[in-house]
């Protein structure tokens, strides 16, 4: 058995990030402690979430009717740590409606519900790591982090690769979004490359003409077997 | 140390307050990992998620990923010759509720091998998820008063005062419900791993 990659310094969010104030409650202070990879963190769920439905991966055909807002189509490729695609890898999505609303009991910011957007997504990756999304542009929203705190408008991504250890959360931004730079969620990753990978890229090819405008958002997830079991570190 | 890849893991963010919407379906049975006919001692593993101030977190998610009660993976990795427990799924996750508690139900796992071909100790492996968690957290759940624990090789690396973080225990109050809780940060901060 081999062992993956580490993670590149600088390419993952600090825990405790001053900025996001939350993170102060909620991280440990202890430092983390090193440990070798078994066969308890190389191996990982495979299936086990139920069978897919055909409106899953399309977030506009979800209600009796369209939701409101700009149409979009998300894609990319999942990938693991030696560029190596990813088949089968299980991609959820979630994400508030074109007013910056989730549809959530505790998102009480005073913007309209959506009677025909839930907001929630998933889909399995082909056989080439391929992922597709229908949507609608998600909306920007306030938080209470502090004075006049916005998220920028954002999907939530959730995958699953090939073990317990390639589990992976994380956000997609949009091009241009005038509140990227404000974004402490985004900005506790201190790599500036790093950050810019979350944001997706307006893609002409995979526009539709008269119909929806296409992003492309590629996904790197540890699992590439490189280093012997035993060395690692 | 520094690594050269073309091809670096994406960054982590949180899954923020709402994540319900995306990853706790309606009708979901996530938190149960045993179907009828399951193998070994079923156990309700009740669990307790608390912040640096000893608050419940109403708002984390947790996973957990475990061997059968044979000690198999239910995975093509798993290089032993077993066949894993059909009745048996391996991979929970619930959302904690108002007071930051959950429950799932599951079986005591087996023993799996560890490092140099030692087994280890009996564990579940978990990730906590939670707005304010921008990189989720992992660890491990052990069994007080397992004999294995004294030389599993994972649990060494911990030291000896903080290792009882990580030990479930028996609820006297309630049959076969074993108990643990994770401190995030703070007084009695529960171990975490960098694997």
């Amino acid at each position: 058995m081999k062992s993956f990659d580490p993670i590149p310094e600088g390419s993952q969010p600090e825990r405790r990030y001053p900025g996001y104030v939350s993170t102060q409650l909620r991280n440990p202070r202890q430092p983390l402690i090193l440990m070798p990879q078994t066969l308890s963190e190389l191996t990982g769920p495979v299936y086990g979430h139920g069978p897919i439905a055909e409106t899953d991966n399309d977030l506009t055909r979800q209600g009796p009717g369209e939701p409101q807002g700009a149409r979009i189509i998300v894609s990319g490729r999942v990938l693991d740590q030696g560029g190596k695609p990813l088949s089968g890898a299980l991609v959820e999505v979630w994400q508030a409606n074109a007013a910056g609303r989730y549809r959530h009991a505790n998102d009480n910011h005073p913007a309209p519900l959506d009677p025909n957007f839930s907001g929630a997504g998933r889909t399995m990756t082909d056989s080439e790591g391929r992922y597709r999304f229908v949507s609608i542009k998600p909306g920007a929203y306030p938080w209470r982090n502090h004075y006049n705190a916005w998220r920028p408008a954002h999907i939530h991504f959730s995958l699953f690769g090939t073990s317990f250890l390639s589990r992976m959360v994380t956000q997609m931004y949009f091009p241009g979004d005038p509140l990227i730079p404000l974004d402490p969620v985004l900005h506790s990753i201190s790599d500036e490359k790093a950050r810019e990978r979350l944001i997706s890229k307006f893609d002409i090819e995979t526009t539709i003409p008269e119909w929806a405008l296409g992003y492309r958002f590629d996904i790197v997830l540890r699992g590439r077997e490189a280093t012997p079991f035993e060395n690692k570190r | 140390m520094k690594v050269e890849r073309d091809f670096v893991p994406t960054g982590s963010q949180t899954v923020g307050p709402y994540f319900h919407v995306g990853l706790v379906r309606e009708g979901s049975d996530a938190g149960k990992l045993v179907a009828p006919g399951a193998k070994g001692e079923h156990i309700r593993l009740a669990i307790h998620v608390l912040d640096a101030e000893g608050a419940g977190v109403p708002d984390a998610m947790i996973e957990l990923w475990q061997a059968d009660s044979n000690g198999k993976y239910n995975h093509p990795d798993d290089p032993q010759d077993k066949t894993p427990d059909p009745a048996f799924r391996g991979y929970g996750r619930l959302p904690t509720d108002k007071n930051g508690a959950l429950a799932f139900e599951t079986v005591r796992p087996g023993r799996v091998p560890g490092i140099d071909g030692a087994l280890q100790a009996p564990h579940i492996n978990v990730h906590i998820f939670s707005r304010g968690i921008l990189r989720h957290v992992s660890t491990r759940i052990y069994f007080a008063g397992d004999p294995a624990n004294a030389d599993d090789a994972i649990l060494r690396l911990v030291p000896a005062a903080r290792r009882d973080t990580l030990m479930a225990r028996p609820d006297p109050q309630h049959p076969r419900t074993w108990t643990i809780a994770f401190r995030l940060c703070g007084e009695g901060e529960t171990v975490f791993f960098d694997v």
